[in-house]
C-alpha cells in the first residue's frame, strides 16, 4: 500500500490526509514535533485569554485519527533522502515515503535585532510560544509592561491577549498607520483610534533598535531607534511577519526560494514531493496573490487540491475569489475579492468608503473607475455573505449592481440595525447616480449557493 | 469600581449566607387545641396518630423545624403502617409526609422571622439582589468597550468547575431537595415571601410562591447581567427581554391572579409534555370543574402543543420556545449563561443525549396514555401497571430530580442545558419537527471558519458547531435552542440563526467543494445539477 507521509499536522496537512482518506486507501502518516494533535493555531490567543481551553481548540476528538487509520507520529524531520525516499528523524529514527507532502508551515520572522534571543523574547506562532508567554506573562505582577514589535495581524492578537490579563502593552508599528499596507487609509485610521480606546500604547513609525537585557540575561527594555526612547519591559513579542518554515530542508535537493518552490500542482522539483500551505511558494504568483500565501484558507485549499493529485486525479491548484477574514480587538473585518491599501494599488481602482458617524462600522468598496466593474469590499463591524461576493465577482457584477443588491449580502445576526440606505445613499450623492436598494430577497440569495 | 464590585460581592454573599441560615432560626410549638384544629380540618380518623403526637410533641417548643418534622413523618409513619396491616384504609393518611407537615409547621412557626418578614426579606433578597446588582452593574465601567467579554472563564474557579464552582453546585443541589422533598423545612424561607403572596392572591406563600418569586429575582438581575455582556448584540437583548417577561407574566403573575379570581393555577406557555402533567386525572378534573375558564384552558394547553408549537417551529425553529419563551430556557439562558461553556461536546455525549431525551419523551406519552385511559375507563391500572405508580415514578425521576436537582443543580458541573439537552420531553418534541421540517438553520458563510472552536467552546446544548462550519455545511440539528451565542462569539463572522426556504439542499447538504477554492468546479457542479 502506498505511503504518503506528511510533514506538518496544520491545517493544510491535516486537510490533505483527510481528503486523502476521503478518495482513497493509501497509508497516511503525519508528523508534528509541535502537537500530538491537530489544533487550530488561529485560537491560540483564546486559550491565554481563558476563553477557551488548548483541548477545545482541536477540531475533532482524539479517536478521530486512528478510526480514519491516520497515523500520528510525535518527531522532528531533520534530513531528507528524495534518492532512498527516506526520512531522518532528530532522535536517529528513519521512516519510508512513496509520497511527501511538506506542510511545516512558518515562523516569526527576527531581523537581527540585538537581544532578540534573549529570555522574555518571543514570537507568537506555535503552542510552545503559548507556553512561553504563560511563563513570562501569567499576571501583571510578574510582567510590568510588554512591548509588541510588529503591527500586523498576529501584533494585535498577542496586544489582545497580553490586554485580558491587565497587562499594559506599548505597540511599536514601523508603518505610518496600522496595517496601512493591506488597508486603505480610513480603516487603518480606524483601527488605530480603536486600539488606542483600549489604552494600548500605539507607537507609529517606529523601529526596534535593540532589545536591553538585565544581569539574567532576560529582557529589561528596549530601544526605539528614531527617537532613542527606552521602554522597559518584561516581554518582548516579535511579531513582525512569518516566514516559510523550511530551514531543515537547506540540505536536501529540494528547490527553495523563501519557500519551497512549488508548481500549479504543488509539486516540488523532486518527484514525489509536494509543498502546501504558508512553506510553499509560487514559481509565479497566481493573479493578485503573493507567492507564498501564510492564510488559513489558502493552506486548506492547497490541502484539498494535493489530495486530488495524490489521488490519481491530477489538479492544479487554482483558489478562487480572494477572501480573507481578521478581529482586530472587538471590530471584525472581512474582505471579499480584491481591495488594495495605498501600497500596490492599481490605478484603475476607485474607493468609495462609508463609516458609520458614531460607531467602529465602515466598509470600502473597490471598483474599476471606467467600467465600473466590482473589484473587492473590506467591512469593518459588518458580516457579510461569503456567497453573494463570490458569485457577483465571478459574474463580474459593477459596482451599482452590488450596491442596489446590497441587504441580500448582510450577514449580521438578526435584528441588527442595517446600514445599506445610508451606504446606498452616500454614494448615490458622490456619484450622483440613483441607485435604489433592493429587498433582501430569500430566493435571490438562495441563488448564491 | 472595583472597590463598589467587592461590596457588591460581600453584600451578596452576606444575603445568601442569612437566607441560609433562616431555617435554623425560631421555634414550632403544637399545641392541643392547634393539634385538634388540624386533625378537624384533614379529617384525619387515626387516633394513633394524634396519640403518637400528643407524647411525642405537643406542648414541646423545638428549636429547629427537624425534630419537629421528624416527630409528625414517624407519628404519620408509626400509624399508616398499624392502620395498613389492619387493612383500616380509611385511617390511613394519604397526604405526602412532609407537606402535611409543612402545614402545620407553616402555621405554628414562630421566631423573628414570622414576626418580621419585611425585615428578613431585605436582609436576604434585599442584600442578595442589591449586592449582585452592584457586582454586576460595575462592568458597564470596567469594560466601556461593548463586544464579546470571555476573557478569564476558563481560569476562574467560579466556572472552569473549581472549588466555587462545587460550592454552587451542592447550594444548589441542597435547596432544591429541600424545596422538593423537604418543604417543611424552610417554612421561614416562604414566611418572608408571605406579604408579597398576599398583595398578589391573598393567600400565604407556599414553597413553590417561594420558588416562582425566587426564579423571576434571578432571572432578572442575571438578565440584566445579560444585557450588559451582550450590550452589542440586538438579538441577545430581544431574547432576554422575552424570556424575562414570559417568567414574570406568564409563570409567575398571571397565575396567581387567576389563583386570587379562584380559577385554576395555570402557566399560558407550559406546554404539555413539559407541563407532564396537563392530563393527569386530578388536573382534568380541576380543569372540567372550573367553568369556562377550565374549558379553555383545556383546549388551549391542547391546541398549543399539536398545534401552535409545531407550527411555530416550522418557521422558526425550536428557538421561540426554548429561548425565548420558556422558564426553564429563561433561567438557563440568564443564571445559567456563566456556565454555558461546560456542556459536554463529545460524539458519546450526542449518542447518551440522544437516547435519554427521546426515551424521555417516549416514557411521557406513554404514562399520558395511560392515564387518559385511566381517566376514560374508571380503570386504576393498565396493562397491569398501576397509573399512579408510573405517575410518581416520573415526578420524582424526571419532574424533580432531572429538571430540578440536576437540571438546575448540576449547572456549575454539566453546564447550563442539562435538562433541556438530555431530558425534556417538549424539547425532544420540537426538536424533532426542528430537524426534519422547519424553515431554521444556523447557516455557515461560505469559506470563512478558522476552526477556532469558540462556537462550540461556548455552545450550551453540547454541539460541535465547527464541525459543520469549518466543512461550509450549514447547521441542523434537533437540539439547537437558537440562543445565538455561537454567532455572537465567532470572531470572523461565520454563522447566522436563519429562517429559511425550508428545502433539503441549501438547509443542510455538504456542500462538494467549500467556498473559495476554485470557481470552475463551481461551474462544473452547476452544469451537472
Amino acid at each position: 500500500m502506498e505511503h504518503i507521509v506528511i510533514i506538518g499536522n496544520g491545517i493544510s496537512g491535516v486537510t490533505a490526509a483527510r481528503h486523502i482518506r476521503k478518495l482513497s486507501d493509501k497509508r497516511i502518516t503525519i508528523i508534528s514535533a509541535e502537537t500530538e494533535y491537530f489544533f487550530s493555531r488561529t485560537a491560540l490567543m483564546y486559550i491565554y485569554m481563558g476563553h477557551m481551553k488548548f483541548e477545545h481548540t482541536q477540531p475533532y476528538e482524539n479517536w478521530f485519527w486512528e478510526k480514519n487509520r491516520i497515523e500520528l507520529k510525535k518527531g522532528f524531520v531533520t534530513h531528507i533522502n528524495d534518492a532512498s525516499k527516506e526520512l531522518v528523524f532528530a532522535n536517529g529514527e528513519t521512516m519510508q515515503y512513496d509520497k511527501l507532502i511538506i506542510a511545516t508551515g512558518s515562523k516569526p520572522n527576527k531581523f537581527g535585532w540585538p537581544g532578540q534571543d534573549l529570555e522574555g523574547v518571543m514570537g507568537m506562532y506555535h503552542k510552545q510560544d503559548l507556553e512561553t508567554l504563560e511563563k513570562f506573562a501569567p499576571n501583571n505582577k510578574v510582567c510590568k509592561r510588554a512591548v509588541i514589535v510588529g503591527g500586523g495581524l498576529i501584533g494585535i492578537e498577542l496586544a489582545e491577549m497580553l490586554q485580558s490579563r491587565d497587562i499594559p502593552v506599548t505597540f511599536l508599528v514601523r508603518e505610518s498607520s496600522f496595517w496601512n499596507g493591506v488597508l486603505p487609509a480610513g480603516e487603518s485610521a480606524m483601527i488605530n483610534e480603536h486600539i488606542r480606546e483600549h489604552h494600548i500604547d500605539l507607537r507609529l513609525g517606529v523601529n526596534l533598535q535593540e532589545i536591553k537585557a538585565d544581569e539574567h540575561g532576560k529582557v529589561k527594555s528596549i530601544i526605539i531607534k528614531e527617537t532613542g526612547e527606552e521602554i522597559a519591559c518584561d516581554v518582548v513579542g516579535l511579531t513582525a511577519g512569518v516566514s516559510p518554515n523550511v530551514d531543515f530542508l537547506k540540505e536536501s535537493n529540494i528547490e527553495l526560494g523563501r519557500g519551497v518552490k512549488v508548481n500549479r500542482k504543488l509539486e516540488t522539483n523532486v518527484k514525489d514531493i509536494y509543498a502546501i500551505g504558508d512553506c510553499a511558494e509560487q514559481q509565479e504568483a497566481i493573479g493578485n496573490r503573493r507567492p507564498i500565501e501564510a492564510v488559513w484558507y489558502t493552506g486548506r485549499m492547497m490541502g484539498e487540491t494535493v489530495a486530488q493529485t495524490i489521488c490519481g486525479n491530477p489538479k492544479e491548484y487554482n483558489p478562487g475569489h480572494w477572501f480573507n477574514s481578521a478581529k482586530f480587538l472587538d471590530i471584525e473585518y472581512q474582505t471579499y475579492g480584491w481591495v488594495f491599501g495605498e501600497r500596490g494599488r492599481p490605478e484603475y481602482e476607485q474607493h468609495f468608503h462609508w463609516k458609520h458617524p458614531k460607531e467602529h462600522l465602515c466598509i470600502t468598496i473597490a471598483f474599476h473607475k471606467e467600467t465600473h466593474e466590482f473589484l473587492g469590499i473590506n467591512t469593518f463591524g459588518i458580516r457579510m455573505r461569503h456567497h453573494a461576493f463570490d458569485k457577483w465577482l465571478t459574474e463580474k457584477r459593477s459596482v451599482e449592481y452590488v450596491l442596489e443588491h446590497l441587504a441580500d449580502a448582510n450577514f449580521d445576526p438578526e435584528f441588527y440595525k442595517l446600514h445599506e440606505k445610508d451606504i446606498v445613499a452616500q454614494f448615490n450623492q458622490e456619484h450622483h447616480t440613483n441607485i435604489q436598494l433592493k429587498k433582501r430577497s430569500w430566493k435571490r440569495i438562495f441563488q448564491f449557493s | 469600581m472595583k472597590a463598589i464590585q467587592h461590596i457588591g460581592l460581600s453584600l451578596f454573599l452576606a444575603g445568601l449566607a442569612i437566607f441560609t441560615i433562616l431555617p435554623f432560626i425560631g421555634s414550632y410549638e403544637l399545641s392541643t387545641e392547634k393539634l385538634d384544629e388540624v386533625v378537624q380540618n384533614k379529617g384525619i380518623k387515626s387516633e394513633l396518630f394524634v396519640k403518637n403526637l400528643q407524647e411525642s410533641t405537643v406542648g414541646k417548643e423545638f428549636s429547629t423545624p427537624f425534630t419537629f418534622s421528624s416527630n409528625i413523618v414517624s407519628a404519620i409513619e408509626d400509624a399508616n403502617e398499624t392502620h395498613k396491616a389492619n387493612q383500616e384504609w380509611d385511617k390511613v393518611i394519604w397526604d405526602k409526609k412532609h407537606s402535611f407537615s409543612y402545614e402545620i409547621a407553616k402555621d405554628i412557626g414562630a421566631g423573628p422571622v414570622r414576626e418580621h418578614k419585611g425585615l428578613f426579606w431585605f436582609l436576604t433578597f434585599g442584600l442578595g439582589i442589591i449586592g449582585a446588582l452592584l457586582f454586576i452593574i460595575p462592568q458597564l465601567y470596567l469594560k466601556p468597550i461593548p463586544g464579546i467579554k470571555n476573557n478569564g472563564i476558563w481560569h476562574s474557579a467560579a466556572t472552569n468547575r473549581g472549588w466555587i464552582g462545587w460550592f454552587v453546585f451542592l447550594f444548589l443541589v441542597g435547596f432544591y431537595i429541600l424545596l422538593y422533598f423537604y418543604p417543611d423545612y424552610i417554612v421561614n424561607w416562604t414566611y418572608i415571601v408571605d406579604p408579597i403572596s398576599q398583595s398578589i392572591s391573598g393567600n400565604m406563600a407556599s414553597q413553590w410562591f417561594l420558588y416562582g418569586f425566587l426564579y423571576c429575582i434571578v432571572t432578572v438581575v442575571m438578565g440584566i447581567r445579560m444585557y450588559i455582556k451582550y450590550r452589542h448584540n440586538k438579538y441577545q437583548i430581544l431574547r432576554t427581554t422575552s424570556v424575562l417577561f414570559f417568567q414574570i407574566a406568564f409563570a409567575f403573575l398571571i397565575p396567581e391572579i387567576m389563583v386570587s379570581l379562584e380559577m385554576p393555577w395555570y402557566d399560558f406557555k407550559n406546554a404539555f409534555p413539559l407541563d407532564y402533567d396537563f392530563f393527569f386525572e386530578w388536573n382534568l378534573k380541576t380543569l372540567a370543574n372550573s367553568g369556562f375558564i377550565g374549558i379553555f384552558i383545556l383546549v388551549w394547553g391542547t391546541v398549543l402543543t399539536i398545534v401552535v408549537v409545531p407550527v411555530m417551529v416550522y418557521f422558526f425553529g425550536k428557538r421561540w420556545y426554548c429561548s425565548w419563551v420558556c422558564g426553564c430556557g429563561g433561567l438557563a439562558e440568564t443564571l445559567g449563561d456563566p456556565y454555558r461553556h461546560l456542556s459536554d461536546k463529545s460524539l458519546r455525549a450526542w449518542q447518551i443525549e440522544r437516547w435519554l431525551i427521546h426515551g424521555v419523551l417516549v416514557f411521557a406519552i406513554l404514562m399520558t396514555g395511560m392515564t387518559l385511559y385511566a381517566y376514560f375507563t374508571g380503570a386504576d391500572v393498565v396493562l397491569g401497571i398501576k397509573t399512579q405508580l408510573v405517575k410518581d415514578t416520573y415526578g420524582f425521576l424526571i419532574g424533580s430530580i432531572f429538571a430540578g436537582v440536576i437540571g438546575t443543580g448540576f449547572y456549575p458541573i454539566f453546564g447550563n442545558r442539562v435538562w433541556c439537552r438530555f431530558g425534556c420531553p417538549l424539547a425532544a418534541y420540537l426538536g424533532l419537527v426542528q430537524r426534519f421540517k422547519s424553515k431554521f438553520r444556523i447557516t455557515t458563510n461560505g469559506g470563512q471558519c478558522i476552526s477556532c472552536g469558540n462556537c462550540s467552546t461556548y455552545c450550551e446544548q453540547g454541539i460541535d458547531v465547527r464541525a459543520y462550519a469549518q466543512k461550509g455545511q450549514n447547521i441542523v440539528r434537533s437540539s439547537c435552542v437558537g440562543c445565538g451565542i455561537c454567532s455572537a462569539v465567532c470572531p470572523r463572522g461565520v454563522l447566522k440563526l436563519e429562517n429559511g426556504p425550508d428545502d433539503g439542499a441549501t438547509r443542510h447538504e455538504i456542500p462538494e467543494v467549500m467556498l473559495g477554492n476554485d470557481v470552475n468546479l463551481f461551474e462544473m457542479l452547476e452544469e451537472n445539477r
